[in-house]
């Protein structure tokens, strides 16, 4: 339908089809975004990978420093690695034992936080205004 | 030899065939042989990628190394295990929804390149065989060791069972074999341990490192195994030395390992530049394992991969805390392996030693040697079935869809060569070829799959630039390892533990040459990064 007739047609698009449209039509918009490949869906998807990335390389640093740093620590103060907890040596505790539940922390941590950023991500594309 | 050893060894042997063969009646597609059809749930998954996974380098030599070097070779579980964190954080989601079947796929699917397509079949096929020949070498010895059977022999008939089963049954029933061997290789180290701490608690709890150096528990004879010096003394070849229980363990000179109390604390011969190396390579290695891969494509979807490869992180790590266990109490009741250098078998011989000759103390043993069988049988089937997928899609294939029996015959095909390999080869190291084969994984498919899922500009050229910087420094690495002869100072550190140069030269050379090919970036890489990183709830 055009707009040529200024005094009857504009009240009948208004109430219904501007209603059904505000309703249905942005997920759907948003949604063919990301199908066709507009502009819009390409920054969602680059969001959402910047988001997941980001994440990711967190928990990856954290476990750089945590992991990454003993062989270093155990150079350079030799001290450290002297250390007894338990009757066992610090080192054989840290590797051996502790390494493993932090790892698998560190794991369960980005699992709940990467679906978190995936229901953000499903929520921005079904209700685009909120 | 121990009685409860052959009966042990057909029962692994004939359950693995079992249940083979049950799941050959579920096995109707092509998609049901490489895939299983994507509809394993995450618990038999995960089972199945650790079983997959633990392999002898894993069960036996692990615990071998630790009795051998002590604390500083305890990177090698953690790397292990960590590998499986890179893998869940920066590529088991996305690598799921690009609904790639093998490796080589996943170029196709990114770059839709079929040079890199083809480079990426050459890696697969040679980290398999790096893989797959320690193996069944592993195999080989295990009989020598434990039953005094022939090495070649023992080599063959891994290798005839486990072509046998990916061949008739495919990945469908090497996914229920898989979770059957990882409950049996953790039960196998896990119930003898508890064993072995009581009867350590029993004994007293002998020092793992006494200051006036190791001793002999009981009366031991040991056969030296090549000409050196003795405590001074020269022996030869095959000569036989006595020791009573309490006699001091001599250090032998051709034998490399730690003797004193050095033993206990970080910092022995292995240089810092090794130690990095060496986590660069095992952290991001796995993600680059042909076989270890191949099993995310049979995830349902990107979320159920994650929670897939988090569980495998937790069976993975609980059993990891096992070997180190094994490898202290070795240095209790089997030092005699520090002088004759077999210390792979420090998990073979522990519980006998450890136990007696009884009746436990042989049952403990059967049962350890049927995991180790475990870890051979479940390793070689997963790495058979990763190499034979992609012989079947990019070698037999030629553009037709092929049949079950191409893909038997694949199989056949790849296990040939690996198998002939491991008859020839027989004096390569175990642990250190696996160990090779990580740092060429690492230095090849993890800078592809990582810069693949999250970076757009990689081009094709880029790509294929540096899977050859870095994966063929590290191969040329390897072979000079293998092949060539011993190496001194840091040429020795840079070649025998390649992977912390090679991996970011992979890593500098594909983004130099993608950014140098910027125009080749593929036209369609909104779609292609919009399946691999969007949940499967919003496809459209």
């Amino acid at each position: 339908m055009t707009a040529e007739d200024p005094s009857a047609a504009p009240r009948r698009t208004r109430v219904v089809l501007g209603e059904v449209a505000a309703r249905r039509r942005p997920a759907d918009r948003a949604r063919s975004d990301l199908a066709e490949q507009t502009p819009v869906g390409e920054a969602l998807v680059k969001g959402l990978m910047r988001a997941q990335l980001a994440l990711a390389l967190r928990l990856a640093l954290v476990v750089v420093i945590a992991l990454g740093a003993l062989p270093l620590l155990f150079a350079v103060a030799p001290g450290v690695a002297g250390v007894k907890v338990f009757g066992v040596y610090l080192p054989w505790l840290l590797l051996g034992v502790l390494s493993f539940p932090f790892l698998i922390s560190v794991g369960w941590a980005y699992v709940r936080w990467a679906e978190r950023n995936e229901q953000d991500f499903i929520a921005l594309i079904r209700r685009p205004e909120q | 030899m121990n009685p409860y050893l052959v009966p042990g060894l057909i029962v692994v042997i004939l359950v693995t065939v079992g249940i083979g063969v049950y799941g050959l009646r579920f096995a109707r597609t092509t998609s049901d042989f490489l895939v299983a059809s994507r509809s394993v749930s995450p618990a038999w998954n995960a089972a199945a990628i650790s079983g997959e996974y633990l392999s002898a380098a894993s069960f036996l030599g692990v615990a071998g190394l630790i009795l051998r070097y002590g604390v500083d070779v305890l990177w090698y579980p953690v790397g292990f295990a960590a590998g499986y964190l890179a893998l869940l954080l920066f590529v088991a989601a996305p690598l799921r929804r690009s609904g790639a079947f093998t490796l080589p796929d996943f170029c196709q699917v990114r770059l839709g390149s079929p040079t890199l397509r083809r480079l990426a079949s050459i890696f697969v096929v040679f980290i398999g065989c790096l893989y797959l020949v320690p193996q069944l070498q592993g195999a080989g010895l295990t009989f020598t060791t434990v039953a005094g059977g022939s090495y070649a022999w023992g080599a063959l008939l891994v290798g005839v069972v486990v072509t046998a089963n990916v061949a008739l049954g495919g990945m469908r029933a090497i996914t229920f074999v898989q979770a059957f061997q990882y409950w049996l290789k953790l039960t196998a180290l896990a119930v003898p341990v508890i064993f072995l701490a009581l009867q350590w608690q029993s004994d007293g709890r002998p020092l793992v490192t006494p200051e006036a150096g190791a001793t002999f528990p009981v009366a031991t004879s040991v056969v030296i195994e090549q000409d050196a010096t003795v405590g001074g003394v020269p022996v030869e070849k095959g000569q036989q030395l006595s020791f009573d229980a309490g006699d001091p363990v001599p250090a032998v000179s051709t034998v490399d390992a730690r003797f004193g109390v050095d033993w206990l604390l970080p910092g022995g011969d292995g240089s810092l530049f090794a130690t990095y190396s060496l986590i660069l390579a095992t952290f991001l290695g796995t993600m680059g394992l042909p076989h270890v891969l191949v099993r995310f494509y049979t995830n349902p979807d990107g979320a159920s991969a994650r929670r897939t490869t988090l569980v495998v992180l937790g069976l993975v790590g609980a059993f990891y805390l096992l070997p180190t266990l094994y490898g202290v109490l070795g240095r209790i009741y089997t030092p005699q392996l520090l002088m004759t250098g077999r210390t792979d078998a420090v998990v073979l011989l522990l519980p006998e030693a450890a136990l007696g000759g009884g009746h436990l103390g042989r049952l403990l043993g059967a049962l350890v040697t049927a995991g180790a069988l475990a870890a051979f049988l479940s390793t070689s089937s997963g790495l058979l079935t990763s190499v034979a997928g992609v012989v079947f899609t990019d070698v037999l294939r030629a553009g037709r869809s092929g049949s079950i029996r191409d893909f038997r015959l694949a199989t056949v095909l790849a296990a040939s060569v690996p198998v002939l390999l491991s008859l020839y080869v027989s004096n390569m190291d175990v642990s250190r070829v696996v160990g090779l084969a990580f740092a060429v994984a690492a230095s090849s498919f993890c800078p592809l799959l990582v810069l693949g899922i999250w970076w757009r500009r990689l081009t094709d050229v880029g790509a294929i630039a540096g899977v050859l910087a870095g994966g063929g420094a590290s191969m040329a690495a390897v072979l000079i390892t293998v092949l060539g002869p011993p190496l001194d100072g840091w040429l020795a550190d840079a070649i025998g533990q390649p992977a912390a140069w090679t991996v970011p030269l992979a890593f500098l050379v594909m983004i130099a040459g993608s950014l140098l090919t910027s125009r080749r970036v593929p036209r369609d890489i909104g779609a292609t990064m919009l399946r691999l990183h969007a949940p499967e709830s919003l496809r459209v």
